[in-house]
C-alpha cells in the first residue's frame, strides 16, 4: 500500500510549478516597479540639474541671480554640522551600547532604557527639533547656532546608532569572549581585545548610516531656526548656518524658473554625498565580514 | 627549554612523581550550583590529583560542564547562577568573594568544546594572554609563543605561517592552537570541556596524544561522553548522573569493577 501516488503527484506538479512561476514574476514586477520609479526620478533630477552642475556652484553663495547662485553656504553648513554630530552621537551611542550590552544588569531598569532606546528610534524628527528648540536654543541659550543644530540632530540619531552598535556587539561569538575571559581578561581588556575588534565594522556602518540620516533631514533643523538664505560660511560653533535640504527647499519655493532647476543641481550634490556615504558603509561591511 | 615552566610559583616541585602521587590540586566540598531554581549539582565532593589527567564521564545534560566551569568560575558568567559549597585550589577557597576571578583563571585553564580562536593571526592567539597579563617585551612574548605552540604539538605545522589568520587552520589545528594559546598563561590546571567532540578521528587521536603527555606537567581535568577517550587517557574517573557523583574512581576500576549499579549500567551502554 501507497500513500503516495506518483502519478497524481506528476498531474499536480504541473500546477504547482505554474503558481511558483506566476509568483516570481509578481514579486520581479514589484521589484521593477520601484526601480521604475527611482529611474524616473534620477532621470529627471539630472536633465533638470546637469547643466548648472560645476564646480562654480560648489564655491558660490546663495543668489538672487539664478547663474550665480550656488550652494556654498549649505554645503559648508552640511560639513559642520556632521563634524559636530558625528562625534557626539558616535561616542555616546557605542559608549551605551558597550553599557547595556557588556556592564548592565538585567534588571526592569534596563529593560525600561532598552524599550525606550528603541521606541525614541521611532520618533518623528519634528519632536527632536521641538525638543532641541527648547533645550539648547532657549534653555542653555545657544541661539540659532549650528552648535544647537548639531546637537539636536545627535539626539536624533543616536538612538539608531545605540541599536546598530548594540547589535554589532551581540553578533559577536560569545564562544569569543569566553576564550579571553577563561584566560583571566578582565572585562575591559576583553571589550577592549576581542568584543571592539570584531563589533567596530558594524559600528562603523550603522554610524554612518545614522548620520547620512541626519545630513537628510530638514525638519528638525527648521524647527530650531537654521536661516534658509545666508551668504556665509560657518566660522565657529555659534555661527548661523545653513544645510543642503533646506537650501534645496528654498529654491524650490522661487517662482522663477531656473531655481527650479538649480535645486535640481543641489539635489545631485546631496544625492552624491549620500550616495558617498552609504558607499563606505557598505564597504566596511564587506571588508570586514569576509572574516567570520 | 624548562625556564618557563619553573617559574611556576605555586608548581614547586614538578619533577618528583613520587611524592606527588597523593598531592590534591583540587578539593571540591559539598558544592551545589543553581540556574534560578534548577539545580544543577548536588552535593559534589571530590579530589582531584596533582599531575593526572581526570576525566569526567556522564549523559548529556548531567551537570559536566557545569561542574568544570565552576572550578574556573567562568560559570558566573550567567547571571542565575547561585553556588554553595567550597572549592579549594591549593588550600585557597576560591569560591570566596575575595579570590580574584582574573588570577585563578591564569592557573586555571580551560579549552572550550568547540575551538575558539580569535580572529587574528596564530601569534596573536598564542601571544593573546601573556600580552593581558602585561608582557610587552618581543622577544619573550616570541619566546612564549614557540614554546607554546611546541609543547601543543602544533609547532611544525605553523611555524611558517605564525602571522596568517588562525581561521585558516583546520578544525583539529585551531583546537591544538586554542590549547597552546591555554598553555601560554602557564597554568597549573587545565580543564577541557569535551576538546575532541567537533573534531575528526585523527585530531581527536592528535589531541589525545598531547593530553598523555601533558599530564607529566598539569593536573588535567577533561569532560568527555566518549568512554574510550576516558579510558585511553585518564588516570581518575568519574561518572556524573543528574548533577550528582555517582562514582569516582582509578579509571581502569571504575571501567573493569565499577561500584555503583549505575555506573554499570552506563558504561555498559544500557543508557545515555
Ligand atoms: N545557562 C544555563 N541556564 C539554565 N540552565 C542551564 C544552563 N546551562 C546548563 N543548564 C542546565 O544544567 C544542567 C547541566 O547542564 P550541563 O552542565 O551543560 O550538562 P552536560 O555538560 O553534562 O551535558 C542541564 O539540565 C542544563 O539544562
Ligand atoms: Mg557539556
Amino acid at each position: 500500500m501507497h500513500f503516495i501516488n506518483r502519478e497524481t503527484i506528476q498531474k499536480q506538479t504541473k500546477k504547482r510549478m505554474a503558481v511558483n512561476h506566476l509568483l516570481k514574476t509578481l514579486f520581479f514586477a514589484a521589484t521593477m516597479f520601484s526601480l521604475l520609479v527611482l529611474a524616473v526620478l534620477f532621470y529627471r533630477i539630472f536633465t533638470q540639474g546637469f547643466e548648472h552642475l560645476s564646480f562654480d556652484f560648489l564655491t558660490n553663495f546663495a543668489s538672487r541671480k539664478p547663474e550665480e547662485a550656488g550652494i556654498k553656504a549649505a554645503l559648508y553648513g552640511t560639513i559642520w554640522l556632521m563634524a559636530i554630530t558625528g562625534p557626539i552621537s558616535i561616542v555616546l551611542g557605542i559608549g551605551s551600547a558597550i553599557y547595556l550590552e557588556m556592564y548592565a544588569k538585567q534588571s526592569r531598569f534596563t529593560r525600561f532604557i532598552q524599550t525606550n532606546i528603541s521606541n525614541l528610534a521611532g520618533v518623528p524628527s519634528i519632536v527632536f527639533g521641538l525638543l532641541g528648540l527648547t533645550v539648547f536654543v532657549r534653555m542653555l541659550e545657544m541661539g540659532r547656532s549650528v552648535l544647537a543644530g548639531g546637537l539636536t540632530m545627535s539626539l536624533l540619531i543616536l538612538p539608531i546608532i545605540v541599536v546598530a552598535a548594540q547589535e554589532a556587539i551581540r553578533a559577536v561569538p560569545q564562544e569569543l569572549q569566553e576564550a579571553s575571559y577563561g584566560m583571566g581578561a578582565t572585562k575591559w581588556q576583553t571589550i577592549w581585545r576581542v568584543v571592539l575588534p570584531a563589533a567596530l565594522p558594524g559600528m562603523m556602518t550603522g554610524s554612518i548610516l545614522a548620520l547620512s540620516r541626519a545630513v537628510g533631514e530638514t525638519a528638525p533643523l527648521i524647527v530650531i531656526g537654521a536661516l534658509s538664505y545666508v551668504a556665509f560660511v560657518p566660522d565657529s560653533i555659534w555661527s548661523g548656518f545653513t544645510v543642503m535640504p533646506i537650501q534645496i527647499y528654498n529654491w524650490t519655493g522661487r517662482p522663477q524658473e531656473a531655481f527650479h532647476d538649480i535645486a535640481a543641481a543641489g539635489i545631485i550634490v546631496l544625492l552624491a554625498l549620500l550616495i558617498l556615504m552609504n558607499s563606505i558603509a557598505v564597504f566596511i561591511r564587506n571588508k570586514f565580514s569576509k572574516r567570520h | 627549554m624548562n625556564t618557563l615552566m619553573k617559574s611556576k610559583p605555586l608548581n614547586q616541585n614538578p619533577i618528583q612523581p613520587k611524592q606527588e602521587h597523593k598531592k590534591t590540586v583540587i578539593e571540591v566540598n559539598r558544592l551545589n550550583l543553581w540556574y534560578g531554581e534548577d539545580q544543577a549539582l548536588k552535593d559534589i565532593h571530590m579530589n582531584i590529583p596533582e599531575n593526572k589527567a581526570t576525566a569526567i564521564i556522564g549523559p548529556s545534560g548531567c551537570g559536566k560542564s557545569t561542574f568544570i566551569k565552576t572550578l574556573n568560575r567562568m560559570v558566573e558568567l550567567i547571571p542565575t547562577v547561585k553556588i554553595t559549597g567550597n572549592i579549594f585550589y591549593r588550600e585557597k577557597n576560591i569560591l570566596d568573594p575575595k579570590y580574584r576571578v582574573e588570577e585563578l583563571r591564569t592557573r586555571v585553564g580551560m579549552v572550550f568544546q568547540k575551538p575558539n580562536p580569535f580572529p587574528k593571526s596564530i601569534y596573536e592567539n598564542v601571544a593573546y594572554g601573556p600580552k593581558i597579563h602585561g608582557i610587552k617585551k618581543k622577544k619573550i612574548l616570541d619566546e612564549i609563543v614557540e614554546k607554546s605552540l611546541r609543547d601543543a604539538a602544533i609547532w611544525n605545522e605553523v611555524k611558517d605561517r605564525l602571522h596568517e589568520n588562525a581561521y585558516g587552520l583546520s578544525g583539529g589545528q585551531q583546537q591544538r592552537l586554542c590549547i597552546a594559546r591555554c598553555l601560554a598563561i602557564e597554568p597549573d590546571v587545565i580543564l577541557m570541556d569535551e576538546p575532541t567532540s567537533a573534531l575528526d578521528p585523527i585530531s581527536t587521536l592528535k589531541v589525545e596524544e598531547l593530553v598523555k603527555k601533558l599530564k607529566e606537567n598539569y593536573s588535567i581535568i577533561i569532560v568527555t561522553h566518549n568512554m574510550q577517550q576516558a579510558a585511553r587517557i585518564s588516570d581518575q574517573t568519574a561518572f556524573f548522573l543528574n548533577g550528582e557523583l555517582v562514582e569516582m574512581d582509578h579509571t581502569s576500576k571504575v571501567f573493569s569493577n565499577p561500584r555503583d549499579k549505575r555506573t554499570e549500567d552506563y558504561i555498559t551502554g544500557r543508557f545515555g
